[in-house]
């Protein structure tokens, strides 16, 4: 099933999808457009860990002129750098490379620790699609990619759905794709990631405990393009959806 | 703002001159090319939290962990210092700063938080902050907060340009050059005046 936490009057509850439509547990019915939608996310009562993996698929590390890496390149996000379907993305003025990242992301259902890959998806509660924009611009070589390129407020886009982990039989074999103003710029496919989901959730539980509502972007392909002011960006995953968001 | 509430929690590299001093013309070498202009920031997620008094484990592989002392800010709302607390940021030694240190700092644990908050207020100067950290009682390491390369104030400015903290976030002040090491049975005290002190005693992890 499809899940989406939307704002619908003035309260934040979970809808599913029903015939193109969100269906709220009263009964009630919506359109994608009347409503504001959130990350697919329960609150979590201590800030959810947020993985996000760079230069996870081959293509995009040739791209950015790095051998692929031995081990995950790993950094982690803030949650206010999440935002939800049909936002706004800020682009700092006078900056000439802010690109979007269309990422499969691994939402945990149990606590991991010290998880082998053969029971790996036995912890994840379900899949979404994340947009892990980056300003290129604020590249510095400490701890890079460093937080002012990758955990500015609301340059996170998240969603638009939660899918249960039962609907996604196989995640690494899922097309994905990114418009920009309905132009394709950025297609691949899940297989090609260096670091499987299993492998990554093997990886992180050995040294950090995982809870639910941790969240692992897995990271993306190559085809990253600079987006300008009023670009529409929607980065899609087959199966999981289709994530819209306008750069302000 | 109590501090069981704390939301995301911020450590900043490089913000002693101490540090610097320690790196020299290393930072115009690669990997790194060039100091660095913006705050470099990290993230000690909430599986590494402990708590003053809380035992904490080092896994088998670890022989010994470096004690990052410091004080950090807990915001009340953007722009807003509620008050400072006392953390002991544990890592396991690594020399590059090149890539986030996930692997080395983010264990489960890994980081003490005092249970002391100093309210913020207008006779409360971060530049006054000392600390002192003792191992097993024996003083190991003075820090000193006037020698910040950014002062608290301008920290929090540098950071916000480009996100934004929110109520209970955490920044810390920096952690300066000189750090300890510890290994498991040690007792780790850091305190400062105001602040309290924060004991945390090393384990080794039972074998799995």
């Amino acid at each position: 099933m499809k899940h989406a936490r939307i704002v619908h009057e003035g309260v934040a509850q979970w809808a599913t999808e029903r015939d193109g439509q969100l269906l709220f547990a009263d009964g009630n019915l919506a359109a994608f457009d009347a409503v504001t939608w959130l990350p697919p996310l329960e609150p979590t009562t201590q800030p959810r860990t947020i993985l996000a993996l760079g230069l996870n698929y081959a293509d995009h590390a040739k791209e950015l002129a790095f051998k692929a890496p031995e081990e995950p390149l790993v950094f982690l996000k803030g949650e206010n750098s999440l935002n939800g379907h049909r936002q706004f993305t800020r682009r700092p003025d006078g900056v000439k490379f802010m690109h979007y990242e269309c990422e499969l992301t691994v939402v945990i259902g149990r606590e991991a620790k010290k998880v082998g890959r053969a029971d790996a998806y036995d912890f994840v509660r379900g899949y979404t699609v994340a947009n892990d924009y980056a300003v290129r611009d604020y590249l510095e070589n400490w701890y890079r990619p460093n937080l002012r390129v990758k955990n500015r407020d609301g340059a996170t886009p998240l969603g638009p759905w939660l899918v249960d982990a039962t609907d996604v039989p196989n995640p690494m074999a899922l097309a994905l794709s990114t418009t920009v103003n309905g132009k394709l710029t950025q297609s691949g496919n899940t297989k090609d990631m260096i670091f499987d989901v299993p492998f990554l959730i093997e990886y992180f539980s050995a040294f950090m405990t995982l809870r639910p509502g941790d969240l692992i972007l897995t990271g993306t392909p190559d085809g990253v393009v600079d987006c300008r002011p009023g670009d529409v960006v929607v980065t899609e995953i087959e199966g999981i959806g289709a994530l819209m968001n306008t750069i302000a | 703002m109590s501090l069981d509430d704390l939301r995301t929690v911020y450590g900043t590299l490089l913000n002693f001159r101490g540090e610097l001093e320690a790196l020299g013309a290393q930072m115009n070498e690669p990997p790194y090319g060039a100091p660095p202009k913006a705050p470099v920031l990290y993230i000690k997620p909430a599986n590494t939290w402990s708590r003053n008094r809380a035992a904490i484990a080092l896994p088998a592989h670890v022989a010994q962990i470096e004690i990052g002392a410091t004080i950090a800010m807990v915001m009340k709302g953007p722009g807003e210092v509620a008050g400072y607390v006392l953390m002991n940021d544990l890592s396991i030694p690594h020399t590059s700063s090149f890539r986030p240190p996930v692997k080395f700092k983010c264990l489960d644990g890994f980081l003490g938080i005092g249970d002391t908050l100093l309210p913020a207020g207008p006779e409360i100067d971060p530049a006054r902050f000392r600390l002192e950290v003792r191992i097993n009682g024996e003083l190991k390491q003075s820090v000193d907060f006037a020698q910040l390369v950014r002062p608290a104030a301008q920290l929090l400015a540098d950071v916000n340009e480009f996100m934004t903290l929110g109520a209970g976030d955490v920044l810390m002040l920096g952690i300066d050059a000189g750090r300890p090491l510890a290994r498991a049975g040690d007792c780790i005290e850091i305190g400062a005046a105001g602040l309290g002190t924060l004991s945390n005693t090393l384990v080794a992890e039972a074998a799995s």
